[in-house]
Parts: C-alpha cells; sequence; structure tokens
C-alpha cells in the first residue's frame, strides 16, 4: 500500500511503460514458455482433459459415438474432431451434470447470472481454486499489481465469478483487498481516497461512473490515489479506456473470462495494453465461423471456442461462448507468447450485457409473463446516459386491468419491477403503456433498442 | 433430529482441540499472547500508548491475564476518531484485507487484517462450524451478504479451510436459495436466522419439504433472535439451529458460538479473552450477573483491540458444558447497553438517520424509526412528518422529496430504507419529542440474542 | 388573473378526507371545487374556497400542511371541441400542464377548468391573445352567488 506519487503523464502517455521497480516480468514463466513447448504440453493436457471427461455422461457418449479416446488425439489439429458444448447442453443436464470429479472433492460451486430454470453451475476443485487463482494472478501482475498495493474490488461477491476470481488473484499476488462489492458509489470514492487504495477492480462502465461521482462529490477525479485499473464484465471501446485512463489518471488494462470455463482469467491485457494473452497452456481457444464452425483467417473476427486443459471439476470440452473476437498470434513486445484475443465485438445470440449483467430479453418476458394484467407485449430500451447502462422496459397494460387508481397502476408497476429485479438481477425503469400502443410486428419481434455507442 | 445430528457429527477436527485445553494451560496461553498484545499495541499504537502512560502503566506491569483489569478500554468511537489506520499496529504493507462498517456518524469504522489475523479468523470460524457438527464434505451454502460485512467472507474462509463445499450465493433471491438448497444437497446453512424462517415457509408455498432435505446444521447470526425463535426453526425443519456470535471491531463472526448442547455460546478466548462488567461501575460482574461484554484480542496483528467496549448484555455461565470444551461460555446476548439497532447484520443508530434527514431537508423533521420484520427480513421504515417547506402541490414534487429522503438515508446507512411521508402532528410525542424507535419485531419472548457482525453495503449488483 | 388554491397533504387512509372538510365546514368556509390526487402512499387534496385566507388560516390553527398555489381558471365552452380547443393552444405554444380539473357549476353554455402550469403567466398570455376568457378570484365568487341565485 506504499504509496509513491506518480505523475499523471505517466498514466495518459501514449505507450505506457511496465509498472516501476519490476521484479521479474512474468508471474509465470509459461507465459513466455516457447510456443513448440506450449503445443506438446496443450496436446498432453489435451488428452489428460478427454480421459478425465469421459465419466462425464454427455461427452461419454459422444466420444463413444465419434469413436474418441484420449490415444486417438495424436495432433492439436484433432481438436475438430471433437464434439462441442453449448449453453443449451449444460442446461439440459442435471445441475452438476457435468461434473468429472466425485462429489467429495468439490470446493466451490459458483453460477451464471441467469433465470432460475436458465442458470448453469459451476463447480470447482480445491485445486481449480488454486489454478483460478494463478490465472488471475496473471493478469493482475501484468497490469502492474504488487505485493504491496491495496486492491478494491467493485465487483459483486456471490455466485457471479468475477468478485471471487479476482478476489483471491489479488490475494495470490500478496496485496490487500478491500472486498467494497457492489453498492454506494460515494462510498467506494470516499473509502478509495481515504485507505490511499491503487488499484481499482470493477466493470469499465463502473470505472467511468466512479470518475463522474466523484467530480460531483467536488474532487478532481485524477487525484484518486488510483493508479491502475482491471477492468472486465462488459464489452467496452477503446474510446472507453481513453476517458478511464485521463479522467481517473490511471492506467486501464482489460480482461475475459466466462463462468463456464473459470470466470476471470481466461486471458488478460499486459502493460502493451494491445489484445488479451489467452492463458494457452491451460486453454485451447479457437476462433470460429459461428456459422460453418470452420475455422476463420487471424485476425479476422469469429466465436470464440473454448477447451480446458486442466480444470479438474468441471473440465468442458470445445465450449461455444457466443463471444466474437479474433485472434492474434504475432509476437507481442511484452514477450509473453501466448497469442492475444481482441476486445470483444459482440454476440452470436440476442444476449445484452448490461453493468456487467448477462441478460437475455427472453428473461424480461417471462417476468412479464409472471405479472397478471400485463400484456405480452414489450419493448426494451437500452441506453447509457452518463457511464451507466440504464434500461427501460415498456410494457402494455391489459385492457381489464387499467385502473382509474394510481395506487393500483403503482402496484402493477412496482410488482413488475421486482420480477425483473429477481429474475435478472438488475433495476429497471418500468413504464406502462395503454393497450395497442406499441408496433406489432409480423415477423421477428424486435423487442430491444439499445442506444448504447459501443 | 437430535439423532440425525449426533449421528453425523463427523470426525473430530483437530483445530478444535484448543477448545478442550486444560484451564491452567489455558491461562498460561492467554497470559503469554496478552503480554504480546499489549507490548505489541504499546509500541505501535499512539492513542493506546499515551492511555498506558496518562494512569502510570508499562507493558511489564502486566505480568499475566489476571491483571488485564488495570488496562485501559477501547471504545468504537475511538476506531471512528482514529480513521482510518490510526489504530493500526502493524505497517499498512503487511495488511491483506480490510473490511468498512458504518459508524455512528458520517466515518465509516475500517478494521484491517494482516495474513496471519486472516488465518485466526479462518480459524475460529472453522472451530465455530466444528462445535456445531459442521465437517468435510458437508455442502455450505453462504447465504450472508458477501462485500465489506466480514459476515460473508468469514463464512465463506472458515467453511474452506474445513474442507467443505462452498456455495457462496450471498443474500437475497429466495427462489434460488430454494433451488439451491434442494439441488445441491445442502446440509449446512448460513443466515439471519429470520431469513431462514422466510426460506421454510416459501418451500411450503412452493410445495416442498425442507424436512425431506439432507439439510441438518443452520449457523445463525447477524440479528436478534431467541430461544423461541429456536424451537420454532427447529421444528419446522430437520435443522439444528446455532447461535453464532462476533462483531467486525473484534474479527467478525467467529468470537462464539454454541455447541450441540445448544446451552449458551463458547467463547474461543485462546483469541479473544472475555470480560463482564458492570457498564456503569466498570467493576467485573461475578459469573450469572448481567452485565456488558468486554473484549481483547489475543493474537490479532494488524489491529489489536484491548478491552473494547461491546455494549453488548450478556452474563457468564459457570458450569463446565456437557461437551466438554472448557472455555467459558456466555448466554445469549439480552440487549445493548446503548441504542444501537441491528438490522440484517448492519449496525444502525438513530443519530445517522437524523443526519441523513437533515442533509435533506435543512431542519429536523419529526420522524420515528418502525423497525419490522417482513419475509423474514428485518426491514427498517421511518416515518417523517411532511413540512410545509416541503410540502408540493404537484404528486411528482412530493415523490421526489420522497425519493430524496429515501436516497440520503439509504446512502448513511447502506440498506434499503422504506420512507413514508406522514401527515404533521401525527407522531407520537414524548415530551414534545416524537418517541424515535419503535421496534415491531417478535423475537418471540423478552430475551433475544443480538449477534452484529456489522454490515456496509450489501446488495447485488448495486444501484 | 390566477386564483389561490389550497394543497394538503393526507395520508392515503380512511377517514383522512372527512377531517380538512370538518374543518371548513365549522370555519364556515365553501368550497367552490376541489380535486383529489392519489397515490400508493399519499393523497394531494387540491381546493378552491371562497375564502382561502380564512381556509388557511384555519388548517394552519388545525397543523396541517396547507400550501397556496395560483393556478389558472379558464373559461370552456360547454360544447363538443371546447376543451380541445384550449388544449390545442396550449400545445401550440408547447405551455406545459401540471394538472387540470374541472370546475361545475350551474350554467349550461360554460365550463371552468382550472389549470396548474408550469409557467402560469405565459399560459395566461397565451390564451389571452387567442380571445379565451381566464376567470378571476372575484369572478368566481360571483359565479358561485350566481349559482346559488
Amino acid at each position: 500500500m506504499a504509496n509513491q506519487p506518480i505523475p499523471l503523464c505517466h498514466a495518459i502517455r501514449k505507450k505506457p511503460q511496465p509498472p516501476a521497480g519490476l521484479d521479474s516480468p512474468f508471474w509465470d514463466v509459461a507465459e513466455s514458455q516457447p510456443v513448440e513447448e506450449r503445443q506438446s504440453l496443450q496436446l498432453h493436457r489435451l488428452r489428460e482433459t478427454i480421459s478425465r471427461v469421459r465419466n462425464v455422461p454427455f461427452y461419454q457418449s459422444a466420444f463413444r459415438e465419434m469413436n474418441i479416446t484420449p490415444e486417438s488425439i495424436r495432433t492439436l489439429d484433432d481438436l475438430r474432431r471433437l464434439p462441442f458444448t453449448t449453453k443449451a447442453d449444460l442446461r439440459d443436464s442435471p445441475p452438476l451434470g457435468f461434473c468429472a470429479v466425485p462429489r467429495e472433492d468439490i470446493a466451490r460451486i459458483h453460477g451464471s447470472t441467469g433465470t432460475t430454470g436458465r442458470q448453469t453451475f459451476v463447480a470447482y476443485t480445491a485445486e481449480d481454486l488454486d489454478l483460478w487463482s494463478d490465472l488471475c494472478a496473471r493478469f493482475l501482475y501484468a497490469g502492474g499489481l504488487r505485493k504491496n498495493h491495496l486492491v478494491q474490488i467493485a465487483f459483486g461477491y456471490g455466485l457471479f465469478t468475477g468478485g471471487f476470481g479476482l478476489h483471491y488473484g489479488v490475494e495470490r499476488v500478496g496485496a490487500a483487498v478491500v472486498p467494497a462489492a457492489a453498492g454506494n458509489t460515494q462510498r467506494h470514492i470516499t473509502l478509495m481516497r481515504d485507505l490511499a487504495v491503487d488499484v481499482l477492480v470493477c466493470t469499465p462502465s463502473y470505472a467511468l461512473s466512479i470518475a463522474e461521482t466523484a467530480r460531483a462529490m467536488g474532487f478532481d477525479s485524477a487525484q484518486l490515489p488510483i493508479r491502475y485499473g482491471h477492468f472486465g464484465g462488459e464489452p467496452w471501446t477503446q474510446d472507453m479506456r481513453r476517458r478511464i485512463e485521463q479522467e481517473l489518471g490511471i492506467l486501464a488494462f482489460n480482461n475475459y473470462g466466462l463462468s463456464e470455463i473459470i470466470g476471470p482469467g481466461v486471458s488478460g491485457e499486459c502493460h502493451e495494453q494491445n489484445g488479451m494473452h489467452l492463458q494457452e497452456d491451460h486453454f485451447l481457444v479457437e476462433c470460429l465461423d459461428p456459422e460453418t464452425l470452420e475455422p476463420v483467417e487471424e485476425g479476422e473476427v469469429g466465436e470464440l471456442v473454448i477447451t480446458s486443459l486442466t480444470r479438474r471439476a468441471m473440465p468442458l470440452i470445445r465450449y461455444r461462448t457466443r463471444d466474437l473476437s479474433s485472434l492474434d498470434s504475432r509476437p507481442c513486445p511484452c514477450g509473453r507468447t501466448t497469442r492475444r484475443m481482441s476486445r470483444l465485438t459482440g454476440r452470436t445470440d440476442d444476449m445484452l450485457i448490461i453493468r456487467g449483467v448477462n441478460v437475455f430479453p427472453s428473461q424480461i418476458e417471462e417476468a412479464l409473463l409472471r405479472v397478471e394484467g400485463t400484456a405480452p407485449h414489450y419493448m426494451i430500451e437500452i441506453d447509457r446516459p452518463g457511464s451507466l447502462d440504464e434500461v427501460t422496459v415498456h410494457v402494455e397494460v391489459h385492457p381489464q386491468t387499467f385502473s382509474d387508481r394510481m395506487d393500483r397502476m403503482q402496484a402493477l408497476r412496482d410488482r413488475i419491477d421486482r420480477e425483473i429485479h429477481s429474475i435478472t438481477g438488475l433495476r429497471v425503469k418500468v413504464v406502462l403503456l395503454g393497450p395497442q400502443t406499441l408496433e406489432r410486428f409480423t415477423g421477428k419481434a424486435r423487442r430491444v433498442n439499445d442506444h448504447r455507442k459501443l | 433430529m437430535i439423532e440425525r445430528i449426533t449421528a453425523k457429527d463427523g470426525p473430530f477436527h483437530p483445530a478444535s482441540a484448543v477448545d478442550f485445553l486444560p484451564l491452567q494451560q489455558l491461562h498460561d496461553l492467554q497470559s503469554r499472547r496478552l503480554k504480546e498484545t499489549v507490548d505489541l499495541a504499546y509500541r505501535r499504537v499512539p492513542l493506546f500508548r499515551s492511555r498506558m502512560e496518562k494512569i502510570g502503566l508499562e507493558p511489564e506491569d502486566i505480568r499475566g491475564i489476571e491483571d488485564i483489569q488495570l488496562l485501559p478500554f477501547t471504545e468504537k468511537t475511538d476506531l471512528r476518531d482514529t480513521y482510518p489506520f490510526g489504530l493500526l499496529a502493524v505497517p499498512t504493507s503487511e495488511v491483506v484485507r480490510l473490511h468498512a462498517s458504518s459508524g455512528t456518524t458520517g466515518k465509516p469504522i475500517v478494521v484491517a487484517y494482516t495474513r496471519e489475523d486472516v488465518a485466526v479468523w479462518s480459524e475460529v470460524m472453522l472451530r465455530s462450524f466444528a462445535a456445531c457438527g459442521v465437517h468435510a464434505g458437508d455442502i455450505v451454502q453462504n447465504a450472508y451478504g458477501y462485500g465489506l460485512f466480514t459476515g460473508g467472507l468469514g463464512a465463506h474462509y472458515g467453511a474452506e479451510a474445513l474442507g467443505a463445499a462452498v456455495i457462496p450465493i450471498s443474500g437475497g433471491n429466495t427462489e434460488r436459495q430454494i433451488m439451491v438448497l434442494k439441488d445441491f444437497n445442502v446440509t449446512v446453512i448460513c443466515c439471519t436466522p429470520s431469513y431462514f424462517c422466510y426460506l421454510i415457509e416459501q418451500a411450503e408455498k412452493k410445495g416442498m419439504d425442507i424436512r425431506q432435505l439432507p439439510l441438518r446444521v443452520g449457523v445463525f447470526g447477524a440479528e436478534p433472535w431467541s430461544d423461541e425463535m429456536r424451537k420454532r426453526i427447529e421444528s419446522s425443519s430437520c435443522v439444528r439451529a446455532f447461535d453464532i456470535y462476533g462483531l467486525s471491531e473484534i474479527i467478525g463472526p467467529g468470537v462464539g458460538i454454541e455447541c450441540v448442547q445448544q446451552a449458551g455460546l463458547h467463547l474461543f478466548e485462546d483469541h479473544f479473552y472475555p470480560e463482564v462488567i458492570d457498564p456503569v461501575t466498570n467493576e467485573p460482574c461475578p459469573d450469572g450477573v448481567e452485565g456488558e461484554l468486554v473484549l481483547t484480542t489475543l493474537t490479532k496483528k494488524a489491529l489489536p483491540m484491548i478491552r473494547y467496549r461491546t455494549h453488548d448484555i450478556t452474563t457468564f455461565i459457570s458450569e463446565p458444558c456437557a461437551c466438554g470444551r472448557t472455555i467459558r461460555r456466555i448466554h445469549r446476548i439480552s440487549r445493548r447497553s446503548d441504542d444501537m439497532m441491528i438490522i440484517r447484520g448492519v449496525n444502525v443508530f438513530p443519530s445517522q438517520v437524523e443526519t441523513a434527514l437533515l442533509a435533506v431537508e435543512g431542519t429536523l423533521p419529526h420522524y420515528q424509526i418502525i423497525l419490522s420484520r417482513k419475509n423474514g427480513l428485518d426491514h427498517l421504515g421511518v416515518l417523517v412528518e411532511v413540512t410545509p417547506e416541503f410540502f408540493s402541490d404537484t404528486v411528482s414534487g412530493i415523490e421526489n422529496l420522497h425519493n430524496l429522503l429515501s436516497h440520503s438515508l439509504e446512502s448513511a446507512l447502506g440498506i434499503r430504507v422504506d420512507v413514508r411521508l406522514v401527515e404533521p402532528h401525527t407522531l407520537q410525542r414524548s415530551e414534545g419529542k416524537a418517541r424515535r424507535v419503535l421496534d415491531q419485531r417478535s423475537l418471540g419472548e423478552q430475551e433475544a440474542g443480538m449477534d452484529g457482525f456489522e454490515n456496509f453495503c450489501p446488495g447485488p449488483n448495486g444501484k | 388573473m390566477k386564483i389561490k388554491q389550497l394543497s394538503l397533504f393526507l395520508e392515503n387512509q380512511a377517514g383522512k378526507l372527512y377531517y380538512p372538510c370538518k374543518v371548513l365546514a365549522d370555519a364556515g368556509i365553501d368550497i367552490l371545487t376541489l380535486s383529489l390526487a392519489d397515490t400508493q402512499q399519499f393523497g394531494i387534496l387540491r381546493l378552491i374556497v371562497d375564502d382561502w385566507e380564512k381556509a388557511r388560516t384555519v388548517f394552519e390553527k388545525a397543523g396541517s400542511v396547507v400550501k397556496v398555489t395560483e393556478v389558472v381558471a379558464v373559461e370552456v365552452e360547454n360544447r363538443p371541441g371546447g376543451l380541445a380547443g384550449i388544449l390545442e393552444i396550449l400545445e401550440e405554444s408547447r405551455i406545459n400542464i401540471e394538472y387540470m380539473y374541472a370546475f361545475t357549476f350551474g350554467r349550461q353554455d360554460r365550463a371552468i377548468m382550472i389549470f396548474r402550469f408550469e409557467d402560469s403567466d405565459g399560459a395566461i398570455r397565451v390564451l389571452n391573445t387567442k380571445g379565451v376568457r381566464i376567470v378571476s378570484q372575484t369572478d368566481l365568487k360571483h359565479h358561485q352567488n350566481g349559482r346559488e341565485c
């Protein structure tokens, strides 16, 4: 937590330099391992994974059908013979149906955000947790985190993997954690200032919101003691990075992960801030055309498909992330030999990421269905007036439920608000509309209007 | 019920051995640790040193645990006045964790932990779980809020250290809580007792009988509860309900817990030395006589607390416990010696409510705090009389006032507050002032525990 | 040209309406018209009375929070489209209406609407230029008396 004041130009310099006092450039030497060496490790670990998942019913039957055994995997190209795994496969199986270890070996269970029926759960053994901490330590260290730092984590804890992944990663590096979680922004800022916090961990839009609130509280947000930020959980742009860096006077780093695979820690940026290094000794990453499922050319945008190589409790084979990105295998000046993925450019499904929470329009629909008196006509408007996403759900009221009593109408609105919150975890603004006021669609209904400029 | 738990008591955990130390050995350990703690605090904490000097006391004067009464007290206000790091006994570089809670007024109370402190915390939480029959292989659903509140992470680290599987579900989303309880064959739940009552009720509504689940242990705290409530919980579920005690100033949850005998809370006095004193004369109370609990940390490095006044009222139980533990027991906390309220683990003082109302209106309106329990959750309502200056003839104007008040209160207290505007002169007055606090929570009977590990800002996904 | 309206804060509970009406009755004050805005938690009672100053005094004495606001009483022709014509003028001039309610009295050909505008003076100006008749406080009493005659 030692707090040497750093000149502001450090943060807004075009090419950021590695953090001062860099003892070793990498958290783990594996990050700079020669590519061929890593590939043979990958092949070895892929075979191990194939053998580990053979007791998972889903893979058992798929492998039998496709004649796959660990021995039949001769080169990394054989990966393409393996079956895909989708979110639907996880959902359709029993809660721990993809678990490859005995129940007593499970040390932790996390879940994805989602409706009760839609939610998927992920299990971890003690070894998985250890690996997870280490993977997060890698990118945190690459982005300047050191032992003597104090890190404020403004991600929600709980079933969501964001908070815990970073929490244990920071502990692994040996730095101190302020587990601020989600909550009151002013209090976040007060703590940050009073405790002299060095590193901020949250979603990029929340970082901007902190900058705005700090200004509203009457101080120059660039005077906040923080020097580095590790942001993830939602897509963001280069423009946004520049704004965050300027307004908070920090270096802002991007990281990527998803709970099905492990949580944050799949990839993260180095101080070059030019793409996220994939932790390829633990994950095999493909970038495929989502239609043909053939690999795209390097640098072209495609869907990321990830195979975990070292997970114990729940290894997944060729998991279709639905995230669009591109890969870059050119060497990075930082010395890491891993490929880099670009920031996410979109999704192949209709999932929305609102303030770091994954939401499907169908969840909103489900919430509305639970409330009697609303017609199944709705429109979701998403906006980012300041730095935080705002969602407004316009709902038509059923003619029979319309009441001349304002308290009844308010109660209806509150009820919808509560249902949406309980299903999605999001607070939205609900606007009641008269019957027959929304546009009707003959073909595929367009229920979402996303006005955010991402 | 009882057979069920004894059958599954599981193997004895080696960490629990200290609970059974022969008294002489325990006292020797306490004496040695007290001397170390006093020495550390004297060298590193200016406030403590100056208080020692003021009464002409040197660390050498403390020869053993029996000399503890010579030492000066520490109050919650000391933490506030030295905010944020004034009582820190180690360099900040040795701190690995910070938790915070709302203080009596604007400034939060910040508590720091070194790596060793986190290890001690995990150990006492492990021993807490072990004392109520939890063991490796159990599946623990932790529904305490995670974050700056010590409840969530405290229980989490303890269960992890024990080798149990942790489901860090945090608070809220009852439907999901019930689904997870069932789908993952959860055996242990950690939450507030009233929230568990609500879970039972909601499960029943869904046609589910919690008695059919493998769930067998509930570790309940963070709010006042009673033996009546325990009876209700245990008769409507096959869960044995244990009371856990702790406070963030000392370490968080894990200062003490009931053992399977359910006859008072054992305090882990090898780490936290307890005294019960008369809050007025500050003289020690004999066993069986009610007084204020005063705690001294014996192993904390970052934030050693010497004779911390908890303001919790309890009594020592002198008879040895049938479980064989030699560490002392106290009765459930019966009440507080100050006006602090504990709402879902959050400590709230009426003075904080006043500050927040003042911030909006400029002058203090007549108000009343109503504590109630809805859907198994403690609920804080504030009735505010409308004043002419803030009355508007438009609905949106009054809704705006309502929102300002709610926002101000919620950000000051860190919990959800239901503000209700009422007509002038409708609140009950005593000597011209409205009666400030109305506690409508039924705790079953008069004797109620108050186990407040402090909360700060719970709630999912921010605002 | 503006007239005085009294607003009272009421909790949304049974019996809450009776009390202010009783206060006025006891003081011999006549209610010319009223409107009630209700929400889940509270209501706002808006009153136009024959003696607003006296009414304010008795309410304050009774301990109620009472607010005096200026509203505009507009004469409306009692025929289809009468009100629409006035609203059209307001719409064209982008005059924002906070709320409005009707004032009823004995005459067949005329009605009076009470408007609360964001900008009362602006609204009066616009309505005047379009030849709409604004009713003053004394006119109101007169109307009232006329009705009683």
